[in-house]
């Protein structure tokens, strides 16, 4: 897993609500068996034609907002499905952060699970963002991990966020959780044990 | 609505959902996640083929291949499953699941055409691999059904697929507790899915993100097992990590007996130990809601999340009734699903009916169909899509004469597997086209690219397919 320790980007604005994990990457897309080429298909029925052409006011195609590593939704984006495709759609796209008011518990972890970091902002810091990039699409902010502070560098104001330390820990130095399982494993037999 | 305080006690006294979590804590990480040891790893073809080749990139073995149980189910077509699945993609998608098992010594793999394969959350508890007391997982949201039998049992990622197929462990924050009452009982022609949708409507679809939920009250403890499941299947859909109800008699009446269930003095012992689990005296939840089952009537929903239901004879919200930062996303739902604020749906033209899925593919589901269809004629304009829940609920539908009745009534039975709930084979609802469907989602594109879906239970979907329209069941 990449390493996450300081970012400043331009950002994408999605104000929708409630984004589900269909939207994100719609079941269709889910036959492959590895993890690559998800992005492509990120949002694929808000961002394409039936005949595969890009849909003209979707803000993924709009070349404004092209090499933004920052995602900002409406609140409890990744909402539904378990499928790890949303957060594989996510950081194959580009995106390295995702801040919203709220986020679904799974797409939350999933995307820890992958180096994508999630902001939790307050709903009127989001709300700012949002009024900032319609302002001047080419905003920009910065979300520095070590601190846990996210600043709106359009307006500077700035808000701290939280995160679980021992997330915290992997996504500074880009380890997983399965590293951390795999050396527990004689606790583990020995809680099998134990319960016999 | 009545949101009452914490419980007044605190103390020793602990939930339904501490004993068992306390139960499975292997270790705990400093400021960090607890490892909780998975009992059961329920596993299908589309969320763990990546979880399997990350095994292979490190070298590791399966820990406990015993402990999951796997089940093609989410990418299968539901005819000619006798034969080569058309798709290259999929075909690929079900071989590869098949080379993991093999190659990794699986030894419960249920393919497709297996007497045990169908839906994941149906064939686990019909063949006794849902236990009270247990930890649950499987990469699939829906897994929080098993919570009926008294289980924490949640959905995972595939990257927890692979801890737990490496480890049998993951790890996991500690939830909030909530629990929500239904006093009282259901009205006439009400069902579980009624009363889920309802709950869902009031605490909106992130109204339960965070919390382990456990049901109770008259309503829940006077549903079957199968009821049940449909309540706690649905907990995902209000964001809860999980959903559970405390096991009783009706509980232990199901387990006993199927094939992986336990036998002789072991059941003795773990019967002893299931009796225990039930939230104490005074325990205290974050958070805790009561609702009056007798409030609620036939469910529909009108938008494009599971949140946005309402009772059949109601109308649509209008938009003053709406927060300022929905509104762009009550206007786009309102859009997709070509509705107006303000308008009721009964007596609306539907055009596909769909009864199946984990939430609503069990026996009892095809007995409550049938039930109303009975002597009546399904509607010409109508198409409807029945998918038993796996190939038990096919073998119990014809052996009950169910399948006459539905005959006669001018349906015909598909094949085992979650087809149109989540649309990923060929069962595919066109677009713009209104579809009842007694699944869990009502996304958009959910059953289809430009799909609409009306979330129901299974009468209001029977009603619907017998007269072409929304329907309420109780007229």
């Amino acid at each position: 897993m990449d390493k996450f320790i300081k970012l400043t980007s331009t950002v994408v604005p999605l104000p929708i609500e409630n984004v589900d994990t269909d939207q994100i990457i719609p079941a269709r897309f889910l036959k492959a068996t590895d993890k690559n080429g998800f992005g492509d298909n990120l949002f694929a029925d808000w961002r394409y034609n039936k005949d595969g052409s890009p849909k003209a006011d979707f803000v993924l195609n709009n070349s404004m907002y092209a090499g933004s590593s920052i995602l900002v939704a409406g609140k409890n984006f990744g909402s539904g499905s378990s499928r790890e495709h949303a957060a594989w759609a996510v950081a194959g796209y580009g995106f390295k952060v995702v801040v919203s008011s709220f986020f679904a518990d799974i797409f939350r972890n999933n995307a820890l699970n992958n180096g994508v970091l999630p902001v939790i902002v307050s709903a009127e810091f989001a709300a700012e963002i949002f009024a900032a990039v319609q302002a001047d699409a080419k905003i920009t902010l910065t979300v520095d991990l070590e601190n846990q502070m996210i600043t709106n560098n359009a307006n500077g104001k700035s808000e701290s966020f939280e995160i679980n330390a021992y997330k915290k820990e992997c996504l500074l130095n880009g380890l997983d959780d399965i590293d951390y399982l795999i050396s527990k494993k004689e606790m583990t037999e020995a809680y099998e044990l134990a319960r016999k | 609505m009545n949101e009452t305080k914490d419980s007044p006690f605190g103390g020793k006294a602990a939930t339904l959902f501490d004993k068992i979590w306390d139960a499975h804590v292997v270790s705990s990480v400093d400021n960090g996640p607890t490892q909780l040891y998975i009992d059961r790893h329920f596993c299908h073809e589309v969320t763990s083929p990546q979880a399997f080749n990350g095994l292979r990139a490190r070298g590791l073995k399966v820990f406990r291949p015993e402990q999951t149980t796997m089940t093609a189910d989410h990418n299968t077509p539901t005819i000619n499953q006798d034969q080569p699945v058309q798709d290259p993609i999929s075909r690929n998608q079900l071989d590869t699941f098949a080379k993991n098992a093999a190659d990794f010594n699986m030894p419960l793999f249920f393919p497709l055409g297996h007497i045990k394969n169908g839906v994941v959350h149906i064939i686990g508890p019909e063949n006794g691999f849902t236990h009270p007391g247990t930890t649950i997982v499987c990469g699939d949201s829906h897994t929080s059904t098993h919570g009926a039998f008294g289980a924490i049992a949640f959905g995972i990622g595939t990257s927890e697929v692979e801890m737990v197929l490496a480890t049998q462990c993951i790890l996991q924050s500690r939830p909030k507790t909530m629990r929500i009452t239904f006093n009282g009982k259901l009205g006439a022609g009400v069902s579980a899915k009624d009363l889920a949708l309802y709950m869902i409507a009031q605490l909106t679809t992130g109204g339960a993100t965070g919390y382990f939920v456990e049901y109770a009250g008259e309503a829940i403890s006077n549903m079957s097992m199968e009821e049940r499941m449909t309540v706690c299947n649905l907990s995902i859909e209000m964001g809860a990590r999980g959903g559970l109800i405390a096991p009783d008699q009706t509980t232990f009446d199901y387990v006993n007996g199927r094939e992986f269930a336990p036998k002789g003095e072991e059941w003795d012992k773990k019967l002893a130990y299931w009796k225990t689990l039930k939230t104490d005296e005074g325990a205290t939840f974050d958070k805790e809601l009561v609702f009056d089952a007798a409030a609620i009537q036939p469910m529909i929903t009108y938008g494009t999340n599971p949140g946005m239901g309402m009772g059949i004879t109601d109308s649509i919200p209008t938009l003053d009734t709406i927060d300022e930062a929905g509104k762009i996303t009550y206007l786009k739902s309102l859009e997709y699903m070509g509705f107006e604020a303000g308008e009721k749906l009964e007596g609306k033209a539907i055009d596909y009916v769909f009864l199946g899925s984990c939430t609503n593919g069990r026996i009892e589901d095809f007995r409550v169909f049938a039930n109303y269809v009975k002597g009546k004629k399904k509607a010409d304009n109508v198409v409807a899509w029945l998918v038993p829940g796996s190939w038990m609920v096919e073998k119990q539908i014809r052996e009950e004469g169910l399948f006459d009745i539905l005959t006669e009534a001018g349906f015909a039975l598909r094949q085992p597997g979650c087809s149109a709930c989540l649309a990923m084979n060929d069962d595919k609802v066109p677009a713009g086209k209104y579809a009842v469907s007694t699944s869990n989602r009502n996304f958009e594109g959910r059953q289809g690219p430009g799909a609409r879906t009306i979330l129901a239970g299974p009468l209001v979907a029977a009603a619907a397919a017998i007269t072409g329209k929304i329907t309420d069941p109780r007229n």
